[in-house]
């Protein structure tokens, strides 16, 4: 069984973000592997160890810089890479499209992704790769079982957990608490130089998004210090959460 | 000049990095001050192929280049420098005299074994003979198709977790250095006892203990290099040490400065973050230029190593500085942390203690200005 993997390289997730001319500056940013991702890496390795994959396939849309991305999840012990060359400015659109155009190639099984980036946060790269291709799509699993042709997930449901089956091939998205991605070894990272990894150019298609202005959040306002005895304490702290901070209670 | 580092190096520095920051730091305290040695954290180590970096490929290792070895060890040391310790003893400093002389059967076996999850520990120093190495008096002797071997070593790290020795002997003190002899040795040839765990200052995960023979036979096949060839084994192996050393210094120093750095910016007197004093902007000033400086020191000797060139004088010089660099550094974080520095709540103390070990094994402080001294005079 092949499963392919998309993986998208992210600002490292302590990274102080500063704007620049209107944009958000990545100069002397630290990039890294999407820590969802991460995950779903570490779930396709999990899977070719139980001996059900046969072959894990990373494929992440981006420019020259992702190869890193792609490396380290070669370093971690996926097969082979592909990288979609495409403009760091596409939307997700833009990148599902190219994605499910490089996936379509590769015919694999079983694709899977975070659920999530930890940079913009958008969350529909999978759904949208699911609807291209129409195939089915399982939103973030904990926990994946795969026979006869089917993939039973677990995953996070209001107030607990569902439990869903799926004919495969099929698009599922991890949350980060299905495992613990493992640090790549010495000889994975040795050997991850001599895996292939093949280049491609995304097909060109218009974003539908356009960004107007970047702006950073408003910083944390002062909090407030009360030294008074527990009982009067604790009327001003609720009274300020309820009329100051406005705090809703559910 | 090129300063940058290759693709795998990159991957390498970071993955050593985030290891320290998940697995090590979260815990080196309570190691610390438990004096426990973390037998979970090298096995997880040596999963990763972290424990036989000086392993060759070719003998089933990871084969790292001297680069590559030096940003291990500064990473694993800017978590623990104990830890730092344990792995640069055993697959480098212990592993080292196999590096430089065995043949291809010996370091089958030796090096076998580290990839099965051996340990190893260098046996070289005695109560007797310190800084003068060429002094050592443990007797070995040959007797048929093995040799005898007799004596004490002193402050020997993974002494008493090791399951492989590497040890230096004498046929005949009256010989000097041209009697010396390395050996790769059994933990468990009869004979061999392990002395109490040194109570230490610092690097306290770390497993220092004497190591004691009494009449040990060793195979004839564990003899490395010739008879008297040992000395200069043992000079080779401390060339290529010592740069290690250094890098584990740098990583004490850059975890303190890190910490400092920090702090500065959260401690608020006289109603701002002390960062805002040049009095403190200056101690951190100070201490990005030790760091720095002795980085690049380490990783010229490290270079120099890969490239095949001349590296004895850049190894002590990078030993030596980023000895000293370690402990100015972690003095200097303690101030910076004030009373806070001085409690063991805070991290600093802690590489404050484990600094000073640095500056003296593998060659003190002073006999390293001594080797550097004697090669910028010799004729
Ligand atoms: C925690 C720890 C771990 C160690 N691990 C190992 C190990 O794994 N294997 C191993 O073999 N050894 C190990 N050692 C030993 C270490 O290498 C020695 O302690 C070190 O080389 C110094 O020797 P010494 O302690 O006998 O000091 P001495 O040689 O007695 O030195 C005392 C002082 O005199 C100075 N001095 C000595 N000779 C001269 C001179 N000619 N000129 C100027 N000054 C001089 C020294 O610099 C020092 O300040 C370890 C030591 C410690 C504390």
């Amino acid at each position: 069984m092949k499963v392919l993997v998309c993986v998208k390289q992210t600002f490292d997730t302590e990274a102080k973000i500063e704007l620049k001319d209107g944009k958000i500056n990545d100069a002397g940013i630290n990039l890294i592997i999407n820590p969802y991702d991460e995950v779903a890496v570490e779930g396709a390795i999990q899977l070719k160890e139980k001996g059900i994959a046969t072959e894990v396939v990373i494929v992440s849309a981006g420019a020259d810089k992702a190869m890193d991305a792609i490396r380290t999840a070669l370093a971690m012990g996926a097969d082979r890479g592909i990288l979609v060359k495409q403009d760091s400015a596409a939307d997700e659109y833009a990148r599902a499209v190219a994605l499910a155009d490089a996936i379509k190639k590769e015919n694999p099984d079983l694709i899977l992704a975070g659920h999530v980036a930890a940079d913009d946060g958008s969350s529909q790269v999978p759904t949208r790769i699911a609807e291209i291709l129409g195939l089915p799509h399982v939103n973030v699993i904990t926990s994946i079982e795969i026979a006869g042709g089917k993939a039973t997930c677990t995953s996070e449901a209001d107030g607990g957990t569902a439990v869903t089956e799926v004919s495969i091939p099929a698009v599922i998205s991890s949350q980060v608490s299905w495992n613990e991605p493992r640090y790549p070894s010495m000889k994975g990272i040795m050997q991850a130089k001599k895996k292939p990894v093949a280049t491609v150019d995304a097909i060109a298609v218009e974003n539908k998004v356009k960004v107007l202005e970047f702006a950073l959040p408003a910083g944390k306002t002062a909090g407030i210090k009360i030294e008074e005895d527990p009982d009067v304490a604790a009327a001003q702290m609720a009274d300020w959460m309820k009329n100051t901070v406005k705090v809703e209670v559910k | 000049m090129d300063f940058t580092l290759t693709e795998e190096q990159i991957m390498i520095k970071k993955m050593a990095r985030d290891f320290a920051d998940n697995e090590i730091l979260p815990y080196c305290q309570e190691w610390d001050a438990k004096d426990t040695f973390p037998y979970d954290t090298v096995k997880k180590l040596h999963d990763l192929g972290l424990m036989t970096i000086g392993v060759p490929a070719e003998y089933g290792g990871s084969g790292l280049d001297h680069l590559s070895q030096g940003i291990v060890v500064e990473e694993i040391a800017r978590g623990d420098a104990g830890l730092a310790t344990t792995l640069a003893a055993s697959t480098l400093l212990a592993a080292d005299p196999v590096y430089v002389a065995a043949n291809d059967e010996q370091k089958k076996w030796f090096y076998g074994r580290m990839n099965e999850g051996d340990l190893a520990a260098f046996c070289l120093t005695e109560p007797g003979a310190g800084s003068d190495a060429g002094g050592l008096s443990t007797k070995c002797v040959k007797d048929g198709d093995d040799y005898i071997l007799n004596g004490t070593k002193q402050f020997i790290s993974n002494g008493g977790v090791a399951g492989l020795y590497t040890v230096f002997a004498t046929l005949d003190k009256k010989l000097g250095y041209k009697g010396h002899c390395a050996f790769m040795v059994d933990r468990n040839t009869p004979g061999i006892t392990i002395g109490p765990k040194e109570d230490k200052l610092g690097i306290r995960s770390s497993n220092t203990t004497q190591v004691i023979f009494e009449d040990v036979r060793v195979p004839s096949k564990n003899l490395l290099g010739k008879e008297g060839e040992g000395f200069k084994i043992c000079m080779k192996t401390l060339d290529l040490s010592r740069a290690v050393v250094a890098a584990m210094a740098v990583g004490v120093a850059q975890g303190a400065f890190e910490c400092a750095v920090k702090y500065s910016k959260e401690r608020q007197q006289f109603g701002q973050p002390i960062c805002r004093f040049q009095a403190i902007q200056f101690i951190l000033a100070d201490m990005a230029m030790q760091v720095e400086t002795a980085r690049l020191l380490y990783q010229k000797a490290c270079a120099l190593q890969d490239m095949g060139l001349p590296y004895t004088q850049m190894s002590s010089l990078a030993k030596c500085w980023a000895g000293d660099a370690a402990m100015k550094v972690a003095t200097d974080a303690v101030q910076v942390y004030g009373g806070y520095g001085y409690s063991k709540e805070y991290p600093v103390e802690k590489y404050f203690r484990d600094a000073k070990i640095m500056q003296i094994f593998e060659g003190t402080a002073q006999i390293q200005r001594l080797v550097i001294a004697n090669d910028i005079l010799k004729e």
